[in-house]
């Protein structure tokens, strides 16, 4: 082997990768399903078109999102890098768009660590109704000691304990590494994750009024197809819920044997993630049926979703239902999992880069990331204030940090590298059913449009009105400032230079997925600088 | 429920649970080489 070809071997081994295809598949699933696939995706559904909406939401699946997931796949196990140095080997300039993605994942990984520790406190506050008669107040009031909208440092004990014990648990898994955290905790908690929520979707059917809950979820208003809102808001779902787009994905792939199949496994997770938000919409809205015949008022009046629906309404329904402790247990325990789960892949991408960029340890590089984002969490999101930052964080980097990378990326990567012919013909030599003309189309064309599209909307909202009437200091620093200041950082970081020896210019050697098992890459020829 | 929610219930689960069946179906049938040569984690 040459020194190049056996350098590169060296590198994928100290990366570490998934043990299998399965360790892989559960592990993209854990990331896809998230908080958004239990709190979001029902009333998402409810609000537009209700069983109608299953026609937009399946076209965004098939025509924007499946094809979407597999082009990250396809740069991430192609190219065999974090996202940096994915990008940077399909062209040396798009590098920044990787280094865009990972100051994305850095800034949600600390406030997404907070509701997480927010759901943890709840699965015990479950066991005795802590939030009593009035669960908006104990919740805004008793719990997070929200007051005025201001930035202060007045720290919340409640909050900061689970906090603290959420990112060291994260911290734990992250310094196992690949196989051993990531893998090993996707092996235990999916299964533990699909078992819990459907126990809580048997017990919500079970309540008085689940079939109202049901009947106001899918009763269809095909009128509601008509809208263009509705669209968006169906591939604005698709997008948001498979974590697509902001380097999860490429990393992911990049960990995975050289001769899987990435399209089948695309699919798996793709209807995996799209099959637990239905399970989400049938748990819920059983819960709220029951919660708004409890109240003697209609569905329409009890539906929320975010953080409404899962620390007012759910808290609500678990004092008045029968078993409701149980309920409670289920519903946040299935939070905390599913945040864990997906919190571990969007920490990894940056922990992934880093190792990449400056070739450190995984010890090493779990404590350079996750000590700051842990202290910068603590910090932010255990104050008073906490929950207004991250309401504003969390809605201008969903809207126009993950949504405009995502664009982007994808259409420097279809126009101007003109990389998805050699990125499909990489995915179609073991993947089955093979990619052609029709998913560079989708990717290139439908995609983009489907993206542009959520943009236009929201942006349009945000420009009417202040988001949720915060104040414009709050969304100038902590909104439109910080998506500026993400893609500027991320092409200044480009500008750093790699490491000795790192390849880059093209699929590194040994990534050949024809090439024979154990062959010799160099000696073949193939793979080797453009 | 009425019979327009439980048509579109049952619709939405054939086709996303169906799909999701018929995607594991497919990916077994299909299978791929096992890579664990170059697979093992050492995760340095």
């Amino acid at each position: 082997m040459t020194g190049q070809a056996t350098g590169q071997v060296e590198q994928e081994r100290r990366r570490g990768a998934f043990s299998s295809r399965r360790v892989f598949i559960l592990a993209a699933i854990g990331s896809a399903v998230g908080l958004g696939n239990i709190w979001r995706f029902p009333y998402v559904a409810y609000e537009n078109g209700g069983g109608a909406f299953v026609l937009p939401y399946l076209v965004a699946l098939l025509t924007a999102g499946i094809p979407f997931l597999l082009l990250d796949y396809a740069i991430g196990h192609r190219h065999r890098g974090s996202a940096p140095l994915s990008f940077a080997r399909l062209r040396r300039g798009a590098e920044g768009l990787g280094w865009w993605q990972v100051g994305i994942c850095f800034v949600i990984a600390i406030y997404y660590a907070a509701v997480i520790a927010w759901a943890l406190r709840y699965t015990f506050f479950s066991l005795d109704e802590a939030w009593g008669a009035d669960p908006e107040g104990f919740f805004f009031g008793e719990f997070l000691q929200a007051g005025d909208v201001r930035v202060t440092a007045d720290v919340v004990p409640g909050v900061l304990l689970p906090l603290a014990v959420v990112w060291l648990a994260v911290l734990v898994i992250m310094a196992l590494g690949v196989q051993k955290g990531i893998g090993a905790t996707s092996l235990v908690f999916i299964p533990v994750l699909v078992l819990a929520f459907a126990a809580l979707v048997v017990q919500a059917l079970l309540l008085d009024g689940a079939a109202e809950g049901l009947d106001a979820l899918f009763t269809p208003d095909w009128s509601a197809l008509g809208e263009a809102s509705v669209w968006a808001a169906a591939f604005g779902q698709i997008f948001f819920s498979l974590s697509i787009g902001f380097g999860i994905m490429i990393t992911y792939a990049s960990y995975v044997g050289r001769r899987e199949d990435m399209i089948g496994s695309g699919l798996v997770v793709g209807f995996s993630n799209s099959g637990f938000e239905l399970l989400a919409g049938i748990g819920v809205f059983a819960a709220l049926g029951f919660m708004a015949q409890a109240n003697g008022v209609g569905v329409g009046e009890v539906a929320s979703d975010g953080i409404g629906l899962a620390f007012i309404a759910f808290p609500t329904i678990i004092s008045e239902a029968p078993a409701g402790a149980l309920i409670g247990v289920l519903f946040f325990g299935s939070l905390v999992i599913a945040g864990i789960t997906s919190l571990v892949s969007v920490i990894e991408v940056v922990i992934s880069a880093v190792r990449d960029k400056l070739d450190t340890g995984r010890l090493a590089a779990t404590f350079a990331v996750g000590i700051p984002a842990a202290l910068l969490s603590l910090v932010l999101f255990s104050t008073t204030s906490g929950i207004y930052v991250l309401d504003v964080v969390d809605h201008f980097v969903n809207q126009y940090g993950i949504l405009v990378v995502a664009l982007v990326s994808m259409l420097i990567v279809a126009w101007a590298l003109r990389a998805l012919g050699g990125l499909g013909a990489h995915l179609n030599v073991h993947g089955r059913p093979r990619v052609g003309a029709g998913w560079r189309v989708l990717v290139s064309l439908v995609a983009p449009v489907g993206l542009a599209l959520v943009l236009f909307f929201s942006l349009r909202d945000d420009l009417d009105e202040p988001y949720e009437g915060y104040p414009g200091w709050l969304l100038l620093v902590f909104g439109w400032l910080l998506v500026v200041v993400l893609p500027l950082l991320g092409f200044l970081l480009a500008r750093l230079p790699w490491r000795a020896g790192t390849h880059l210019d093209g699929p590194p050697p040994g990534s050949d997925p024809t090439a024979p098992l154990h062959a010799n890459p160099a000696t073949r020829g193939e793979g080797g600088p453009r | 429920m009425s019979t327009a929610a439980i048509v579109m219930m049952v619709v939405a689960m054939l086709v996303i649970w169906g799909g999701l069946a018929l995607a594991v179906a497919s990916l077994v049938r299909h299978g791929a080489v096992e890579d664990r040569t170059e697979n093992q984690p050492r995760d340095l």
